[in-house]
Formats: C-alpha cells, structure tokens, sequence
C-alpha cells in the first residue's frame, strides 16, 4: 500500500502519526485529519469552479459564433479571477424590508447543498468522501432538498415580486422533476443490485449501463436539467421575462454564489451521468486488461471520472445553448402528463426484463434490455406524436376560425 | 460522557430547541424554517441510530416536500406579507400547563418500565438494513399488505388534496 | 453507550413541545406545524425501539417508522389543501374565526 496506491490512507496514517506524536488524543486527531480532507476537497472543488466559469464563458461564446473573453492572459484563464475579485469587493447590501438572516442564509445553503454531493461521489474506489454509503442514490435527492429549500428562501426573503414569483416556479419545476429523476435513479440501482455508487460502478464493469437503459439515461438528463434551472427549463430566471427571478435582488459574493453553484451544480449532475450510465471512474474495462494492468491507479481513475464529468457538462452546456426557453405551463405539464407516466413505465418494464432476462447470457440481456427500452421510447414519441397533432390542429382551427372572423 | 452522548445530547437540544421556536415564532415564514432545522436535526436523529435510510427520506420527503408544502401555505393564506394580530390564542397559558402536564407524566410512565436503561446491542456484520427493509416491506410473511395500503392512501390523498383545493375559474 | 431512556425522553419533550402549539396556536397553520412535531417524536420513538430491541434483524421498528412518514405525508397534503380552500371562502385561517358550524 503506497502513495501511488492508496493516497488518501497513506496520508492519514501519516498526519495520524504525526498528531498523535504531538500529543493529541486519537479522536481529536481523526476529527481533525477528517476537517482537512474536507477542507481539501472543497478547496479542489472552488478552484474547479472557477475554471468552469471561464470554460461556461468560452463555450457559449463559441456556439455563438464568437470568440469570448481573450483579452486577460492567454485565453482569457485570467477572466474568471477578475470576476471574482470584482463580486468580492462589491458593496454588501441587504434590501430594505427584506428578512436578513434568511436572505444571507440562502446563497449559503445553495452552495452547500451542491458540496455535499461530493461527499458522496467516488473519485477513485479507494478516495470517496464517505466510505461506501450504501444508499449514495438517495442521498442526491436529499441534497437536491436543500437547494429547492435554498431557492425558495431567496425568493421569499427578497421582498421582491419578481424573485418570489421566480422562486415559486423555480421550486414547482425542481419538486416536479424530482419525481422522474429519482425513478431514473431506481434503475441502475435494478441493475446493479445497490444504491451505494461504488457498486454500481464496480457492477459496470462488462458494460456501461446506458448499453442497457439509453432511455433511462435520457429521461435523467432532461430530469437533471430541470433540476439545475438551466436552460431550456430557466422560466424562472429568465432574464426577459422575469428581471433574474429569485437572483433579482443579490448582487456581489452572493450572487457569484448562486451562479457558481449552479455550474458547479451542472458538473456535479454530469458526474452523476458519467457514474450512472457510462461508467463512473471505470475505463470501459480497459483496466482490467492484464497487461494495462497500470491503468488501476486511483490518479489515472480521478482523471478519468472528471472527464466523463466534463463530457456530461458539456452536454448540459450545448442543450442549453441550443434550445429555446420553455413556458412554465407547458414544463409542468411535459413533466405531469408524460414524463412521470413514461419513467414509471419504464420502470416496470425493466424490472420485469430483468427478472425475466437475470439468467441468461450477457448479450442476451442486453439486447432484451436495449430493445424494449427502444420500443418504450417509440412508444412514447408516438403517442406525443399525435397529441401534438391534436394540439396543433386545435390551434389552427382556432386561428382560421380568428381570421375568418377578421374579415 | 462518551463522544457518541455528547453529540446526542448537541443534536437533541438543536432539534428542541428548534421545535420551541416553531410553536413560539410570531413570523409564520421563520415559524416553517424553524421546522425544517428541528427535522434535520431528527434526520441526524436517526442516523445517530444507525438507521440511514430513515436519516435521507427524512430529509426528501419531511424537508424536501412537506416543509416546502408549509411555506407554500404559508405564503398563499395571508392577505399582505407581514403577519397580523397575535398569534397565541386566549388558553396558551392552559395549554403550556398541558403540555407540561403531559411530559411529566410520560416522563414518570418511563420511570416504572423496567427495559429503560437498555443498551444497544453491536449490529451484526454485513448485517444489509436496506436488504433487509425491502425484503420486510415487499415479503408476503413481512409487512407487504401495510405497505400496499400505504401507497393506495397516498394515491386517496392526493386526489383529494387536489379536489379540495381546485379552483374552478 | 447513549441509553434507552435519554431517546425517549427527547421524544417525549418533542412530542410535548407539539402539543403545546396545537393547543396554543391561532393560525391553522401553526397548529398543523406542531402536528408535524409530534409525528417525528413518534417517529424517533420507534426507531429507538428498533434499535435497542432484543433482536436488531427485525426490521419491524423501521418499517412502521416508512408507514408513518407515508401517513404524515398523507396528512399534511390533505390538511394544507383544505387549510387553502378554507381561505379562499372565508379570507381567514384563524382557527377561532372559523366557527360558522357554532350554536
């Protein structure tokens, strides 16, 4: 067990040494040890943040057809330290009327809402912040609680219009969407027999699950989306529609706290697809290769799951900057009417493929798991298919019926 | 004092103290938010009980939805932002000896049972409580009809929350 | 070793903490918060029994504390919507003023 190994036990058996040494009894010393791991991965997670601000500034520009900030060192890396520095040392103000301790609360909570998912989150099989917490899936809806809880103290504590209207359908578009994310969270907890991530890492080993549930991981994307608030479900931050909903009245460190918590909101999500679906911190397999048998160190797995992590919040990002902003009625209903139906379907069908299909070969499995969920999602498209027909058609009778009577 | 006490005794006057405050606060808003720390504190409650699973859908499904259905009430049943009039009735007075009533003689019922001062027993090995709970909650020899029961009372409540407060323009 | 009795005891206290607010509030509202007060104390109450009972690997404690959350759920829904409906017919939620059914 070296360093290159084992980092995290190897550097705690050392600080432990040395405390211990100074004369600290072992718990303080174990509490203490605990404090600066926590420390570490927040400090880690802060400055990744930063950089995702400056990646968020550049990638939006480039969808856009131009270049982004340039002009601050080379690419404009300087760019988001600038910003920082700029919300640091503006004014600290409290809206009159408004409550002061909620309102200084809630960026507080937002933020830490989005930080505690990394305790849960396996960088490595042997580097995860609490050592295998076999229900991992259910904690990410505990968490996602508090942020919802966040947002709607914002709201209220402005004494602004605009932001408690914001909040209120930033907070029925979460609670909504919860219900699909967290029957999308069920199914690999089918496949891999655990809600804990690292089994469902470990049980990914032959093939990723979204081989074995593309809809499903489908379905948790556009549930992750609204979950964030980002486009196109942002009907509450809308910046034409709304002032900056809930955010309206924050401006300086607690603004950056909400905007860079919602990026890194947004990444940490990508993570949790990399893990769900596509592998988590494993290489495809590759690492169990005898001979790239080197590819096992937990640097090279940290690399691997924050790639996959970045892969999924680039995904997130390019919805985003593609698609138009969605009425609040028309989410709620999309939500409602299909895509709660369709996720407990599917969860019934793959659960029953999986009892059915349990024994068999492992291309059998797939190919069973693979097709019914292709002919749940088809299912799915057609019958929106033809209420959209349904839809449309009423609304051009009702405008033929408008002009006719223009005339 | 155990390091373990210590924290219960932390995490008990936390969530007391909370709940003092839900039912003393005159601002209904601080009053919900007031709820929402006294159930963190018996989501830390439970895990303190190792009963983990219990610890999140606390927190999902108290904090997570029935606080915010709180907030929401709060906020769609007033005319103006601030809160009128008292917010005690005239028998508070009555209803604090009650209550007061009520813990001591809980608190003397205690006394006579002989099981009070009961230490946990170590929980197995690989003892899998979420295997376990689902295994009790979907058995037929276990508790598979309450939880039947259970769901079809959610899907009575929620027709009829719905009923009740539909608007119809 | 955190005995029996100190878990019982603080559910006895939330529980009373509850009950003064049910008895003491005006807002309907209110009253229902420490209803919500009391169903966690019960609920603490029953994993307590859980875990201090004779046999750990019987879940039953666990299962009934998943039932009263279902139950409180249930509960509060109900109990919030007909809170709203009330308001919008009488523009009050004070229970006192609540009283046409009075002789």
């Amino acid at each position: 067990m070296s360093f290159w190994t084992d980092p995290l036990k190897v550097t705690s058996d050392w600080l432990l040494g040395i405390f211990t040494g100074w004369g600290m009894p072992e718990i303080v010393a174990q509490i203490l040890i605990g404090f600066l791991g926590i420390f570490l991965l927040v400090a880690l997670l802060m400055v990744l943040d930063i950089f995702l601000v400056w990646i968020e500034r550049k990638v939006v520009a480039r969808f856009q057809d131009r270049i982004g900030p340039n002009r601050l060192g080379p690419w404009g890396l300087i760019q988001p330290f600038a910003d920082i520095i700029k919300l640091i040392i503006k004014e600290d103000t409290t809206p009159g009327g408004a409550d002061r301790v909620v309102y200084n609360i809630a960026p507080m909570l937002s933020m830490m809402s989005v930080l505690i998912l990394w305790a849960v989150i396996p960088l490595a099989p042997q580097i995860i912040g609490v050592e295998d917490l076999n229900i991992g899936a259910l904690y990410i809806i505990a968490a996602g609680a508090i942020g919802t809880l966040s947002i709607i103290m914002a709201g209220w504590s402005s004494n602004n219009k605009f932001a408690l209207i914001g909040a209120f359908r930033q907070v029925a578009v979460m609670v909504s969407f919860e219900i699909p994310m967290l029957t999308m969270l069920l199914i690999p907890t089918i496949f891999a027999g655990s809600m804990g991530f690292n089994a469902i890492i470990q049980a990914q080993y032959p093939l990723p699950f979204f081989l074995f549930a593309p809809l499903a991981a489908v379905i948790f994307l556009i549930a992750a989306i609204a979950e964030l608030g980002r486009a196109p479900f942002d009907m509450a931050e809308g910046e034409s529609e709304l002032v900056a909903g809930f955010n309206t009245e924050y401006s300086g460190m607690k603004f950056g706290m909400f905007y860079a918590g919602e990026l890194l909101h947004a990444f940490t999500f990508g993570g949790f697809m990399g893990i769900l679906f596509f592998g988590g911190y494993g290489l495809f397999g590759l690492e169990k290769i005898p001979a790239l048998a080197w590819l096992n160190s937990p640097f090279i797995h940290i690399f691997v799951l924050l790639a996959k992590a970045m892969f999924g919040y680039w995904i997130i990002m390019w919805i985003k900057y593609t698609l138009m902003r969605i009425r609040i009625d028309h989410m709620l209903a999309f939500n409602w009417k299909f895509l709660t139906p369709l996720s407990f379907v599917l969860l019934m069908v793959t659960a029953l493929m999986n009892a059915l299909l349990k024994g068999s070969a492992l291309w059998v499995y797939t190919l069973g798991m693979f097709l019914s969920n292709v002919v749940l999602g088809w299912i799915a498209l057609e019958v929106a298919r033809v209420y959209s027909r349904r839809e449309r058609a009423k609304v051009e009778g009702l405008k033929s019926v408008a002009e006719a009577a223009q005339h | 004092m155990t390091g373990e006490q210590i924290i219960f005794l932390l995490v008990a006057l936390f969530t007391l103290g909370s709940g003092l405050m839900v039912v003393i606060s005159r601002n209904l808003i601080h009053a919900a938010l007031w709820l929402v720390s006294a159930l963190f504190g018996v989501a830390v409650t439970y895990a303190l009980l190792s009963a983990a699973f219990l610890a999140v859908v606390q927190v999902v499904v108290y904090i997570g939805a029935i606080a915010i259905l709180f907030i929401f009430a709060v906020m769609l049943t007033r005319k103006d932002m601030r809160d009128q009039g008292p917010q005690m009735n005239a028998n508070w007075w009555f209803g604090a000896i009650l209550s007061v009533a009520v813990f001591a003689g809980l608190f003397f019922l205690l006394q006579g049972w002989s099981g009070l001062a009961g230490t946990a027993s170590a929980i197995p090995a690989g003892f899998d409580a979420i295997g376990e709970l689902g295994d009790a909650l979907t058995s037929p020899n276990g508790y598979v009809l309450p939880f039947e029961v259970a769901s079809v009372l959610l899907v009575a409540a929620l027709v009829g929350a719905v009923y009740v407060s539909f608007n119809r323009k | 070793m955190v005995p029996l009795s100190w878990y019982l005891i603080f559910a006895a206290a939330l529980f009373s903490i509850g009950l003064f607010g049910v008895l003491s509030r005006r807002n309907a509202v209110a009253i229902l918060l420490g209803i919500e007060l009391m169903l966690n104390s019960v609920n603490i109450n029953l994993a307590a029994f859980w875990r201090y009972g004779e046999d750990v690997t019987q879940m039953t404690g666990q299962v009934f504390a998943i039932i009263v959350f279902a139950v409180a759920a249930a509960e509060v829904a109900v109990g919030l919507a007909l809170v709203i409906s009330v308001y919008r017919r009488r523009n009050t939620v004070v229970a006192d003023e609540i009283n046409m059914m009075k002789w």
